[in-house]
């Protein structure tokens, strides 16, 4: 125990700004695949695609698994289940409470950017939801992109700023994964070029929902094929949704962390470094051989290891 | 977290200012013949000058800068916005320089007396022996922690930041309605509002020789510095304690936090190991030597207080007994401000200090003595009654406003347990000019200034002034349109 009063960040304040990143980052993606999962039906014969929507979600299980689940219940648990933690409503809640717990630590411009029109959401009904999706995808997405904004903008680069990076980049790293196993509930790749119709427009749905289709196009000029569609969003370095992305990021404000704190390394920091090299070695060919359904189940444990090994070594 | 008696950090807009009509009372302005009192010949100026189209207008812009700095008060639980504003009035309220002497002179006499009270009562008990405050109000009080009994508190101080709550009733004389030594909140109130006041009125300062009360903050922390406990090597590092974004002064928490360079912890970011109190950061736990909580004894350690605490430090109060760690204020300070023990203020002022208390109390009959009980039951009506352990504007009957049936039920309250009551006449309590919409007119005010007691008795040169906004209105309690105020202290 240290018996010096050097000034150090209290521990819960970094758990409420890591924790403020996650659940903005959540919000975010919960969107993304919600405007996924729409986007999918718009096709005719779709009819499993809401429930692996909820599957892939991790915060829907029981949905997923009831072959009765209307798509309207995906679209309310994932959007304003109270009960459901993961939701868009209860994610922007949690980020809200967490910045308010920490108001001392946060900027202005960061708390108006998660308080803007935050009413209105909190009195949505289903019906009304339901009905404008597409407004309330964009809005959540919007809060995400000004809250980056604000933080880019307005938060001292002390260790504050690091801690909700790493939840930031953690989060998006394992959505981004989950994402990309969506399609894989929906249609395993049984041809080497992705045919045309309804298999084209469901990749292609996934490069959308992670704001890829762009990138992915001037990275691979139009070739659209399972492989590199799933390369450029696990292993591409430039893309930064794509795990590997993700990982050295986390990597690297690890390493900072490290710095600020006489030098001292923990457990977290060799799991990210491990992640990195792993990804780094990877082929894809490779991993479509071995099995892509099981690197992501694998990836998103990883994750979560992280994520506790983060707290413990903070000691959050 | 709200079990039981609601916590004294709730009380800062609870206490009701009792009042007789309108026109008869003190008026802070002016004077019986229509002239203007000194204290305020300049303010009086200005607000002619201003004019009451343009003040309308600035008091608008005033409370969109409260809200833009995010100064509100949370009120859980009633339905509407949780994230109240207090209403603010622009107009300030002044005292002149020698009014403010005598004051401040009585302010600083009754936190010494009341500081001595406290650790008269948890030692030797001289002043029950004396038989000056009858033995059974302290020992049997609910106040009263025989926990604290013959333990010394850093420097002999139990209550660190003590408010008085203070009315006017005439040119000559202050009265004191209550003492608030436990954790009296509405200092960041004092400080804003002066702050807003200075953005907005830049040139009226210029004019104006007003007393700064900037200094609060730096000897906030000076006194906290000052009561280190024994076991602390070098610069104590000082926490401020709050229960949490739920408690309706959690603002001022982390406002005063932010201005000390303070942490502002929370319970579970603290606890006890090795007979010492260290806080959860990042890089370990570190020491913590001084505790400035604004949290109820109650809820401070389940080990010694209340076991079915979710909230709390177990383990706090043994470090604190071993004098590894200080908290401000002493767990038990709550028995001075005790309103059975109230009454006896002025003769603890005569037997610790022996001075004559420059402060007034309010004349206050105990229910549990006869012949005073017969005049309050004779008397009902007229009279203010409060329980003498419920904090701020809990379980109290205000005569005059009250329905016969009310009145009726609190006899029989009264009759059934005398001794957990007193009654207090209605004060003809002073107003001071206010914006009322488009126009000025004259509203009931009271003050809260508060008195830091460390190593020195320091007294900020301001406060709190609350201000019933509703014409004829008792109470300032801001769900009954209760507002506050600038108070200036004008230099010599």
């Amino acid at each position: 125990m240290c018996e010096a009063s050097v000034f150090a960040m209290l521990s819960r304040t970094a758990q409420n700004l890591y924790w403020m990143g996650r659940y903005i980052e959540r919000a975010d993606a919960t969107a993304r695949l919600i405007e996924m999962g729409r986007r999918m039906t718009m096709l005719p014969s779709a009819n499993a695609e809401w429930r692996s929507v909820a599957r892939a979600s991790g915060s829907a299980k029981a949905l997923a698994d009831d072959p009765k689940a209307s798509d309207r219940a995906i679209i309310i648990r994932l959007l304003l289940d109270a009960e459901n933690p993961s939701s868009i409503r209860c994610c922007i809640a949690q980020a809200r409470a967490n910045a308010k717990a920490i108001r001392t630590a946060l900027t202005s411009d960061m708390w108006e950017a998660l308080n803007d029109s935050w009413r209105l959401l909190e009195t949505l009904d289903a019906d009304e939801a339901v009905s404008e999706l597409p407004i309330w995808l964009d809005w959540a997405k919007q809060r995400a992109a000004a809250f980056r904004g604000a933080v880019e903008t307005s938060l001292l680069r002390n260790d504050g700023f690091i801690f909700l990076k790493l939840g930031e980049l953690l989060e998006r790293a394992e959505m981004t994964l989950r994402l990309l196993d969506v399609k894989y509930y929906v249609l395993l790749p049984e041809t080497d070029v992705v045919g045309g119709g309804r298999d084209f427009h469901q990749w292609t749905s996934v490069l959308r929902a992670t704001g890829a289709l762009r990138a992915y196009h001037h990275v691979n000029r139009g070739d659209y094929t399972p492989w590199s569609i799933a390369e450029f969003l696990v292993l591409n370095p430039m893309f930064p949704r794509s795990a590997a992305y993700c990982f050295t990021q986390i990597d690297r404000r690890l390493n900072e962390l490290a710095l600020l704190y006489d030098g001292q390394r923990f457990a977290c920091h060799d799991i990210a470094a491990n992640m990195v090299g792993r990804l780094e070695a990877c082929d894809i060919q490779v991993l479509f051989q071995s099995g892509l359904h099981e690197f992501i189940g694998d990836s998103i444990q990883i994750t979560n290891r992280l994520s506790s090994a983060i707290s413990n070594a903070y000691h959050f | 977290m709200r079990q039981g008696r609601p916590p004294r950090t709730f009380s800062l807009f609870a206490l009701p200012i009792q009042c007789a009509s309108l026109p008869s009372m003190f008026d802070e302005m002016r004077t019986k013949e229509g002239g203007v009192r000194a204290p305020y010949e300049q303010i009086a100026a200005w607000l002619t000058a201003t004019g009451e189209k343009t003040l309308q207008r600035r008091q608008v812009e005033a409370e969109a800068l409260f809200r833009r700095l995010g100064i509100t008060f949370a009120v859980y639980g009633e339905g509407g916005d949780p994230e109240r504003l207090i209403p603010f009035d622009l107009v300030p309220r002044v005292f002149g320089a020698s009014e403010w002497r005598k004051l401040s002179r009585g302010v600083k006499q009754r936190a010494r007396a009341l500081n001595a009270f406290l650790y008269d009562v948890y030692h030797r008990g001289e002043i029950l022996k004396a038989g000056i405050v009858p033995e059974a109000l302290v020992y049997q009080n609910e106040a009263f922690l025989p926990e604290m009994v013959g333990f010394d508190p850093p420097g002999r101080v139990y209550s660190h930041i003590v408010g008085v709550d203070v009315v006017r009733t005439n040119p000559n004389e202050f009265q004191v309605l209550e003492d608030n030594c436990r954790t009296p909140s509405g200092v960041s109130y004092m400080l804003e509002n002066r702050e807003i006041m200075m953005r907005m009125f830049p040139q009226l300062f210029a004019s104006v020789g007003v007393e700064p009360i900037d200094e609060y903050p730096s000897q906030l922390k000076r006194t906290l510095q000052e009561v280190a406990p024994p076991l602390c090597r070098g610069e104590p590092t000082i926490v401020l304690l709050t229960p949490g974004p739920l408690n309706s002064a959690y603002y001022e928490h982390s406002f005063l936090a932010d201005l000390m360079g303070v942490e502002l912890v929370e319970p579970s970011d603290l606890f006890v190991e090795g007979g010492k109190c260290w806080m959860r950061t990042t890089q370990g736990p570190q020491r913590v030597d001084v505790i400035y909580r604004r949290i109820d004894d109650a809820y401070l350690d389940p080990l010694a207080f209340r076991p079915d605490s979710l909230l709390g430090v177990p383990g706090l109060f043994g470090a604190y007994r071993a004098g590894a760690v200080t908290l401000c204020s002493a767990p038990g300070a709550g028995i001075a401000d005790d309103k059975a023990i109230y009454v006896f203020t002025p003769e603890m002022i005569r037997f610790y200090l022996g001075e004559e208390p420059i402060l007034k109390n309010v004349e206050t009959w105990r229910c549990a003595i006869e012949g005073e009980r017969d005049h309050v039951l004779a008397n009902l009506k007229d009279l203010v009654v409060k329980q003498v352990h419920g904090s701020g504007g809990y379980g109290m009957l205000i005569g005059p406003h009250a329905a016969k049936k009310e009145i009726e039920a609190f006899r029989k309250k009264i009759i059934a347990e005398p001794e957990n009551y007193i009654a207090q006449p209605t004060l003809e309590l002073s107003s001071a000019p206010t914006l009322c919409g488009d126009a000025l007119e004259n509203r009931h005010v009271d003050f809260r200034p508060f008195c830091l007691v460390g190593k020195e008795v320091r007294l900020t040169p301001g406060g709190l002034t609350r201000v019933a906004l509703t014409k004829g209105s008792l109470v300032v309690n801001s769900s009954q349109g209760g507002g506050v105020k600038d108070t200036w202290v004008l230099s010599e």
